[in-house]
């Protein structure tokens, strides 16, 4: 029986436009980009010139401390420009697509007679080792030394966000591959944790896993909030990190020897009109969808991702690599709300009481709703970080960058998404993702 | 408001960067983002924000002591016209005492507000809110007949000591109302305590002129018993400013002398839901000011001397500063303790401390200023402990028992 743990603190932000469950149709853009920003925690060193062949598969750069950790090209075609930006460094990397998809033949392998480093290999050199990640810091895990356990999250609980049981649906075999995969790389344990409420017999069923049942509202989801109810993170320890998503490209990469980066995405949002999931590569640009389906005569803000943790994009801009989910919300920088302060407007949400509950779902825009101050009002992120951590506490040691006293709160337990909703619910509109990236690549640098 | 707007857009290049009155930015940024809500929007992190800012708590909070701020005016008139001896009608008491602590309210308004904005200004900071509800606190917190010119210059010695100094709202270590009526207190004792103060008798604007009749007394309840000649509570009456007996419903609504802000406990009590209901104000604190202050004076009764410590809990919380305090004061987020679990014990000790001060200095029968003010001062304390024993749960966790 799987281990249950019941989330209280939390908060599902009932936000308009979430995706029906319909496959709209499959995306192909004459340009595929892929933006070496999205890995963080890598210096990107280029494997290929402009005008290059690529297959899928084929690395478009790799690692420079690692040089066998490769990132691939999602799709077949032409290097058709590489956009550098400050210091020369590299922004995107555009590849014109070819009309007939070819692949980079791995070979399809059997995992359960592989070794563990016969897997780490072939993933890192099929290109998408970029898919795990670890703790501490959030970063693309070093290959260099295996991590006491591996932890994969089973579902997304973020405002809108897709739901794994429809992404996973036909890709229970793809998703066991996977996780056999993860259970050669470490030591310790691979941690499966699914939602209460997912009914997909790949998760339930799982093998070579361990199980735990989360119930509750966001970042119930978020892998690091799983760990610290699980088995926490200690100093000196590293974990690696994945989703179940990502963890069956891994297991496709197996079981057809090719580097296959098709995401389900869920285009989600208030401004969309017709909501729905599409299959897409990473990289692929999504004007396409948003033609002629998203609301007119108003700005709006694009989002790869969920709104909560997700990237600003333009409307011809691409999928990021780790994203299964697109947004499209108002800007907001046209609205001149008056007296906001003492607004009874039945629009306005607050996860807090201090607006009356008129609605049940609501459509926000990206204004921050009032000005930066200091750290006034307390108890307001406690409510909303189910971890056994004081954020704001942290929060202070990292803008302070006290070392010694990021380490004692649990600096190596968390990462910027875990202050998500943390940074949404904040009165003093402070930005608390951005101080926590900072502070734990500042901590990285100065331990590494 | 279109016109408005237009008009604002029009303006507003001239406070920007570059502009002829960008050294006023803060201000222009103080009115606007007062009548229009900010449409910045966010660069990093998260694209969706929570409706509630600075300005709505505050506004709360104001919202929240309107209750009280509107009985103890009333309560003001009360005092004056029966200390005349004259009958009048509900309103021209309001009116009455309206017009008395209005120009508190201004004066500690123009004064704090104004330092806040120059402060701003040379901050190149937008202006924090912090003050909207020290300054209508001022003057609900001292006495009724308090000078302008020393609420003027106390605001201003604790806008800039006890908040600026260190950094402005949110970094203050004492609570700045209570800094205000501190250096009052210490300053000018003969205007802050004993039996003069709590009643106003002189005219306001001209209203309410005439001469104070004979037997009127303006000590409060607490001066009476802590100046007592009485061996026990049972031989000693609470009487009103006419020698009147005081009812316990008195007490309650507020129909008693002492400062606009504190008469009241059923004012206090509203205020108190809806910061409760709002999650403003933390119910945590509020109940463990009440326990700690139950717990003294269980504590006083059972070994009690003379009439004070024989006072029964009730009246302790009814009278004087008590419940204002443990509902407005102890609940400052910023100098109250900031962990759950340390507001548990910054409410408990405040109530403690309040109640033995009251029953053990019969000189000063208000404990609550004190208390808190000397709990303000611990906060950090007991947050750290607080958050030491999480540091030290990781720590052992990270040490595995071999």
């Amino acid at each position: 029986m799987a281990n249950r743990i019941n989330i209280k603190k939390g908060l599902q932000i009932p936000l308009l436009g979430a995706a029906e469950e319909i496959i709209k149709g499959t995306v192909k853009s004459e340009f595929v980009c892929i933006c070496p920003e999205d890995f963080h925690g890598i210096t990107p060193k280029l494997a290929v010139k402009v005008d290059d062949a690529v297959k899928a598969g084929t690395p478009l750069f790799y690692e420079k401390n690692h040089p066998d950790m490769l990132f691939a090209s999602p799709v077949s075609g032409v290097v058709n420009a590489i956009e550098r930006g400050e210091k020369r460094r590299i922004l995107r990397i555009v590849i014109k697509t070819d009309s007939n998809e070819q692949y980079e033949d791995f070979g399809a392998k059997q995992v359960a007679s592989l070794s563990g480093e016969e897997v780490k290999k072939s993933i890192l050199n099929a290109g998408i080792w970029f898919l795990i990640k670890q703790r501490p810091y959030d970063v693309v895990a070093s290959p260099d030394k295996g991590p006491r356990d591996i932890f994969v999250t089973g579902f997304d609980t973020a405002p809108l966000a897709a739901s794994y049981d429809f992404l996973l649906k036909d890709k229970e075999a793809d998703l066991q591959t996977g996780l056999d995969a993860l259970a050669k790389l470490t030591t310790g344990k691979v941690y499966l944790s699914v939602s209460s409420k997912t009914t997909l017999k790949g998760l339930l069923d799982a093998k070579n896993v361990t199980i735990s049942e989360f119930n509750g509202p966001h970042p119930a989801g978020n892998v690091g909030v799983q760990i610290n109810h699980i088995k926490p993170v200690n100093r000196g320890e590293t974990v690696w990190t994945l989703n179940a998503v990502d963890v069956a490209i891994i297991g496709r990469l197996f079981n057809k020897g090719i580097t296959d980066l098709t995401r389900t995405v869920a285009l989600t949002g208030s401004e969309v009109m017709q909501r729905g999931y599409y299959n897409m590569v990473i990289g692929t640009e999504l004007k396409q969808i948003f033609e002629k389906n998203v609301t007119e005569g108003i700005s709006l803000r694009y989002i790869s991702g969920n709104p909560l943790t997700g990237r600003k994009i333009d409307g011809n801009g691409e999928l990021r690599a780790y994203d299964s989910q697109v947004t499209v919300i108002p800007e907001g920088d046209d609205i001149h709300e008056a007296f906001g302060w003492a607004s009874l407007s039945p629009k306005r949400y607050s996860a807090g009481a201090t607006y009356l509950p008129f609605r049940k779902k609501f459509r926000l825009d990206a204004r921050l709703m009032g000005g930066p101050r200091a750290i006034i009002v307390s108890n307001e992120y406690d409510k909303v970080f189910p971890m056994d951590i004081y954020p704001e506490q942290l929060i202070k040691a990292i803008i302070a960058f006290n070392i010694d006293k990021m380490e004692q709160l649990g600096i190596y337990e968390v990462a910027p998404e875990d202050f998500a909703l943390c940074e949404f619910v904040d009165t003093s509109k402070l930005e608390l993702q951005r101080i926590v990236r900072t502070g734990l690549d500042l901590l990285r640098k100065e331990m590494e | 408001m279109k016109a408005l707007r237009k008009y604002l857009d029009k303006i507003k290049p001239n406070f920007e960067e570059g502009g002829k009155l960008h050294w006023l930015h803060s201000t222009f940024d103080a009115f606007e983002t007062f009548l229009f809500v900010p449409n910045s929007t966010s660069r990093s992190g998260v694209h969706i924000h929570d409706a509630r800012d600075s300005k709505r708590t505050m506004t709360l909070v104001i919202v929240a002591l309107i209750p009280a701020l509107l009985m103890g005016m009333y309560n003001v008139g009360l005092q004056h016209y029966m200390a005349l001896g004259l009958e009048v009608s509900l309103l021209t008491k309001f009116i009455y005492g309206f017009l008395a602590v209005l120009p508190q309210i201004v004066v500690s308004y123009v004064v704090g507000l104004g330092i806040e904005f120059i402060i701003a200004q040379i901050r190149k900071e937008e202006v924090a809110e912090g003050f909207l509800v020290t300054g209508i606190l001022i003057p609900m917190i001292v006495p009724v007949d308090t000078p302008l010119w020393m609420i003027a210059v106390a605001t201003a010695f604790a806008v800039i000591f006890a908040k600026e100094v260190f950094g402005g709202t949110g970094y203050n270590i004492f609570n700045v109302a209570l800094i205000t009526r501190a250096f009052l207190f210490f300053s000018y004792p003969s205007k802050m305590s004993g039996d003069q103060v709590w009643v106003r008798t002189a005219d306001t604007f001209g209203m309410g002129k005439g001469t104070v009749i004979d037997g009127f007394s303006g000590a409060t309840p607490l001066g009476q018993i802590a100046t007592t000649g009485a061996g026990s509570f049972g031989e000693f009456t609470f009487q009103g400013i006419t020698g009147q007996p005081l009812s316990i419903s008195d007490m309650f609504f507020g129909f008693i002398p002492g400062s606009v802000g504190e008469v009241s406990t059923f004012a206090i009590l509203l205020g108190a839901i809806l910061l409760i209901m709002t999650g403003v104000g933390s119910w945590k604190t509020m109940l463990s000011v009440f326990l700690g202050g139950a717990v003294a004076v269980a504590v006083v009764n059972l070994f009690a001397q003379n009439a004070i410590m024989e006072m029964p809990a009730q009246y302790h919380f009814l009278l004087g500063g008590f419940a204002f305090g443990a509902v407005f004061m102890a609940t400052d987020p910023v100098t109250s303790a900031r962990t759950e679990r340390g507001k548990w014990i910054y409410g408990f000790l405040i109530g403690l401390l309040a109640i033995t001060i009251r029953v053990f200095n019969p000189g000063y029968p208000e404990g609550m200023m004190l208390a808190i003010l000397f709990m303000n001062a611990f906060a950090p304390l007991i947050d750290f402990y607080v958050i030491d024993g999480n540091i030290k749960r990781r720590l052992k966790r990270a040490t595995p028992s071999k």
